[in-house]
């Protein structure tokens, strides 16, 4: 076990903790407004103070890292699904016409800037969690696939690959039982990533009011809400700010770790 | 797409590849000597056509897939102007002004060849023309991104060579611990937390706000320090770490050994020799990061309430205005996509090998 894996791992888990727990439980019901308590500092009944219409914050940040947490899980959820198997393909039909096509689609989907069409998305379609899900995963799906190709195409040269296709395997199976399985622990690495930076994204479009609707609760419009209120009271910023710095510190640690301890020779995409 | 090879943090398939094959047997790839493919100007010819081939498909199908992501926006402009109240033939009537009433492709065909003579079309709300509009809030983006560049190359030039010539000493580790900590910081919360310390408590700057060029160049650059400041801050952070590990690739190199060998320390070797052949793929991220910045500037502007082109395209989305936004988003992605091509282009005329790599 690596040093960056050990913080990186218990960084992570403390905010899944968090958000799991917020489920079951939360110090205040975060849904009643408490207006005489509103803008306490921290410390006393209120670990983390209180917002501008005294809802506890520590229990506004447990409840909101559900949100980012279960936003940016299905966008890598959604790269991996259609990536992964995009890759495969265009490995398995590595020179033909369908590789290109896809190569060139992927190429196409990275130049554009993901920011402003995920904003374009949610602008048309309307704010909400959805759209910023499939906007932000949308964007996954080319870092998969370009992945899984290249690194597929380093395993078909290889000789146990050639001993599966003298057994008479087809492409397919091959890409599924001897391909994947190979290719796992550099998608996982690269999930660490991909789930960092849709946290990041989440943050950005619920911050610009694109993303979760009230009353969902999202460290991004908690900060949004907060801007005005700096000031007088700069709590209200500070702690959804620092659990999106930590989660998304607590991820990137994690992938930097876990590649080192899968294998030092991977290099993942981070952009 | 040949470009950016071998600088480990970026995306493309040449990295990608290098995911599973130690670096230096990438380089190994080369055909020998007797089946040489065409190099020289021929290759760098053949090579400008083929980018510029993939850069005219890309224009095209980003334009298609912006039109069409609008097109299908619910609501009619016309009557989301006139409101609820408005008379049938009134709405009809705004729709023929407006041009709605023709075909897709059609209005596809006059909205793009519009673009390309610098006319945007015209503003539902506000019945101007969207390239003028564009146009004023373009000189607070523009100088924005560029201002950002500037400091993330600053920022993140001497660290990287800092850290890889410590490599491994306390100075490497508390550079790679300050750029993990930039990586992962929202910079709109950092722009806000900037804003509490320089602008609230010590009043160095204002919070926000931008008194326009016309009222003296220093005065715009103050305004926009405190937002190029967080757009820079991640940028620098990823330049700074990509700086150093190209840094030391080089270091690892056979004409550093050759260099050591003549006698110069390792850091003459470094300024000499490892730099000016580290700076390649340093200064095609450069390239790439501004169009990360222009396209980030948009969600820092909310932040100072910088009347740039992030605003423009709330507000049109607020008031669905959305022509404003089909045309603000088009020429974002035509940027990105313009500088992506030079940035390409300038990469194959210093290195030869990528011309003739697919």
């Amino acid at each position: 076990m690596n040093r960056n894996l050990i913080i990186g791992t218990a960084l992570t888990a403390v905010f899944v903790l968090a958000a799991l727990l917020s489920f079951v439980w939360v110090p205040y019901d975060i849904e009643t407004l408490d207006i005489p308590n509103r803008l306490k500092p921290p410390g006393g009944a209120h670990w983390l103070g209180t917002d501008h219409f005294g809802r506890d914050i520590l229990s506004m940040v447990m409840t909101g890292a559900r949100t980012s947490i279960a936003v940016a899980l299905v966008a890598v959820g959604i790269g991996m699904g259609l990536g992964v198997p995009l890759g495969l393909s265009a490995a398995a039909l590595r020179g033909g016409g369908l590789d290109e096509f896809i190569m060139r689609g992927n190429d196409l989907i990275f130049a554009f800037p993901s920011l402003v069409i995920a904003i374009l998305i949610t602008a048309v379609f309307g704010p909400g969690a959805v759209n910023a899900i499939i906007a932000i995963g949308i964007f996954n799906i080319p870092v998969f696939a370009r992945l899984t190709r290249g690194a597929a195409l380093g395993l078909w040269g290889r000789d146990f690959i050639l001993a599966a296709r003298v057994a008479g395997k087809s492409a397919g199976r091959i890409s599924v039982e001897h391909i994947l399985p190979n290719i796992a622990n550099l998608m996982i690495v690269q999930g660490t990533i991909q789930f960092s930076l849709g946290i990041l994204a989440e943050a950005g479009l619920s911050y610009v009011g694109l993303g979760a609707q009230p009353p969902m609760p999202s460290w991004g419009r908690m900060l949004a809400e907060a801007q005005t209120l700096v000031s007088i009271a700069p709590h209200v910023a500070l702690f959804p700010g620092l659990a999106i710095l930590l989660t998304v510190l607590g991820l990137n640690l994690m992938g930097d770790g876990l590649r080192d301890m899968l294998d030092p020779r991977l290099r993942v995409i981070r952009a | 797409m040949p470009s950016l090879r071998g600088m480990g943090y970026f995306i493309d398939s040449f990295t990608v590849t290098a995911c599973v094959i130690p670096r230096h047997r990438l380089r190994g790839d080369e055909p020998p000597c007797s089946i040489r493919k065409p190099t020289g100007q021929a290759a760098m010819i053949r090579y400008v056509l083929s980018r510029l081939t993939s850069l005219a498909i890309s224009l095209i199908v980003a334009s298609l897939v912006i039109f069409l992501v609008v097109e299908v926006a619910p609501g009619d402009p016309a009557s989301y102007m006139l409101g609820v109240n408005a008379r049938p033939d009134t709405v009809a009537a705004l729709r023929i002004e407006l041009g709605l009433d023709a075909s897709k492709p059609q209005r596809y065909l006059s909205w793009v060849s519009g673009m390309v003579t610098g006319d945007f079309g015209t503003s539902y709300t506000y019945r101007s023309p969207v390239a003028d509009m564009i146009g004023d809030r373009l000189w607070i983006s523009l100088p924005l991104a560029l201002y950002a560049l500037a400091l993330s190359t600053l920022i993140a030039f001497p660290a990287g060579i800092y850290a890889a010539s410590r490599r491994g000493g306390a100075g490497d580790t508390a550079v790679m611990g300050a750029t993990q900590l930039g990586i992962a910081i929202p910079n709109f919360w950092f722009a806000m937390l900037m804003v509490l310390v320089f602008a609230i408590k010590l009043r160095w700057f204002s919070a926000g706000g931008f008194p326009g060029w016309e009222r003296g160049f220093w005065g715009g650059i103050k305004a926009l320090t405190l937002p190029a400041v967080a757009l820079a801050l991640p940028q620098a952070a990823i330049l700074a770490r990509i700086m150093r590990s190209s840094l030391l690739d080089m270091l690892g190199e056979d004409f550093i050994r050759t260099a050591r060998a003549k006698g110069l320390s390792r850091r003459q070797a470094l300024w000499r020799h490892a730099l000016r052949n580290a700076l390649i793929p340093v200064l095609t991220i450069i390239g790439l990061q501004f169009s990360f910045l222009l396209a980030g500037a948009i969600i820092i502007e909310q932040v100072f309430f910088l009347p740039g082109l992030g605003r423009l395209v709330f507000q049109s989305i607020s008031q669905r205005d959305l022509i404003v936004v089909e045309s603000v988003v088009m020429l974002l992605v035509f940027a990105v996509i313009t500088v992506n091509f030079i940035v390409d282009l300038a990469y194959a005329a210093v290195d030869p090998r990528l011309r003739t790599g697919r």
